[in-house]
């Protein structure tokens, strides 16, 4: 008998295929995402915006699993603003980092998302956190999600310590953009998130502005 | 005739993602069951032979630039550190083999037979098309048994300089750069955003080495040397860059 099960997308579990990317240039970080949420072959949401703000001068990047990755997000949010309210400031990006992987490595065995953490305080300036697994790690730069296999190459050629924040920023564009060219599950738009001393920036690149390459 | 009978199952390379080595594709996982005896064997022993491998091809205007890296593994143990993937299938055609050690050997010399008969009914240099659908032929009619991916690159006098992928499944395309084999998915945005049409030799020779070492640096199934093999009118020149000697970058 044929039951009417309806589209097959609906019974796929919703995840963010993505590209994610975090780099600290010299007074900050730059994080960028891509737009595409994906179930199973259908994209269910074009422009979803993957970079979630944990407090004013932290941000991170979500990937894998969309749920966990919004829930886990969500509840650090929560926490970080109990938090600096305890210690009567802004909190430390490696505050919000410790309490990602807290939560990523408790619960390694039923979650499946890694959250790049990245922001800029007063006592360490820009810092990139990767909690891949429910480890924390503090890195120059961070890529994640299922398009990032095809921009490692790219982005260890290219990055270089101590450079300007625009130089980052086109950096970030390009490496969003490499990644989505070749990722069946990264596309869209990019998201550009950049975070210094004097506050935050979030920006969109739209699909023709991005930038082209030799085969295009 | 020319059948390829394989009694040997998958087994796979890298331990986290269940990758098979020659393509950036999941593939069914057959793995072995371990009696207790085998503690008296190490595991590789019972691990089929791969070319992990990063395999990279680059047309230019009068040849071809080809580059592999020498990584042989049976599992986790390197069996060959110091492999030619650049395997030579006729004077100006070469092929960059990934995938399993066994079934691109095999296939390589059957096609490079078959090709020198038929250069020599020609009496005529064979052509760069040639050789690749006569790859393309046994990696498809054989898919099932075969694992093997397979970029063919050289110099003939009709279309020049020209790079030919056939891939896992046997396809053929043509492509101006092609890369191949586990460590490929990692260069591919290199690659998009270095690759410009109309470079010299040179520079698809830097071009090439440097994607092979960043491949190298980020993939357990790729390492060792860089082979470099430059084809055109006047001849096949090859060229080996030692590990201290390869590109550096600024995160390593």
């Amino acid at each position: 008998m044929l039951e009417e099960t309806g589209p097959e997308w609906l019974s796929e579990e919703v995840k963010t295929g993505t590209t994610i990317i975090a780099i600290e240039f010299d007074g900050g970080v730059v994080l960028g995402s891509d737009s595409r949420v994906s179930a199973g072959a259908s994209v269910v949401n074009r422009v979803m915006n993957k970079l979630s703000p944990l407090h004013d001068k932290i941000y991170c990047a979500l990937s894998g699993s969309a749920a966990d990755a919004q829930t886990i997000a969500e509840i650090v949010n929560y926490q970080l603003d109990v938090h600096s309210i305890e210690i009567g400031e802004d909190p430390q990006v490696r505050s919000a980092a410790t309490l990602v992987r807290n939560i990523s490595y408790k619960y390694k065995e039923e979650l499946s998302a890694h959250l790049i953490v990245a922001g800029w305080d007063r006592r360490d300036g820009g810092q990139v956190f990767a909690t891949l697994n429910g480890l924390l790690t503090r890195q120059p730069f961070a890529v994640g999600g299922s398009g990032s296999s095809y921009v490692y190459g790219f982005v260890d050629a290219e990055y270089r310590r101590g450079i300007r924040k625009e130089e980052c920023q086109q950096f970030v564009v390009n490496t969003l953009t490499l990644a989505m060219n070749r990722d069946g599950s990264s596309g869209g738009v990019a998201y550009v998130v950049t975070i210094d001393e004097h506050g935050t920036e979030e920006k969109v690149v739209l699909g023709n502005q991005l930038p082209t390459f030799f085969d295009q | 005739m020319l059948g390829f009978m394989r009694g040997q199952p998958l087994l796979s390379t890298v331990i986290h993602r269940e990758k098979m080595a020659a393509a950036p594709v999941m593939m069914p996982y057959f793995g072995q069951q371990i009696s207790s005896k085998s503690d008296l064997v190490p595991d590789w022993t019972r691990q089929e032979v791969s070319t992990g491998t990063t395999i990279m091809a680059v047309e230019y205007d009068g040849g071809v630039v080809i580059g592999a890296d020498s990584r042989t593994t049976t599992g986790a143990y390197i069996a060959n550190r110091v492999t030619d993937k650049l395997t030579r299938i006729h004077n100006k055609i070469y092929c960059c083999r990934s995938g399993s050690a066994a079934d691109t050997q095999a296939i390589a010399e059957i096609v490079a037979y078959q090709l020198g008969f038929h250069s020599i009914e020609l009496d005529e240099p064979p052509l760069v098309e040639t050789a690749a659908n006569l790859f393309r032929a046994s990696c498809y009619r054989y898919r099932e048994e075969l694992t093997a991916g397979i970029l063919v690159a050289g110099w003939d006098k009709r279309k020049g300089g020209q790079v030919y992928s056939v891939p896992i499944g046997g396809m053929l395309v043509r492509q101006p750069v092609s890369v191949g084999g586990s460590g490929s998915t990692y260069i591919y945005g290199f690659m998009d955003a270095n690759y410009k049409p109309g470079m010299n030799k040179e520079q698809c020779m830097e071009l090439t080495a440097a994607a092979l070492s960043l491949a190298m640096e980020r993939d357990g199934s790729s390492g060792g040397v860089v082979r470099l093999a430059s084809i055109s009118e006047e001849g096949v020149e090859r060229r080996v860059i030692l590990g201290n000697q390869l590109p550096k970058f600024s995160t390593h």
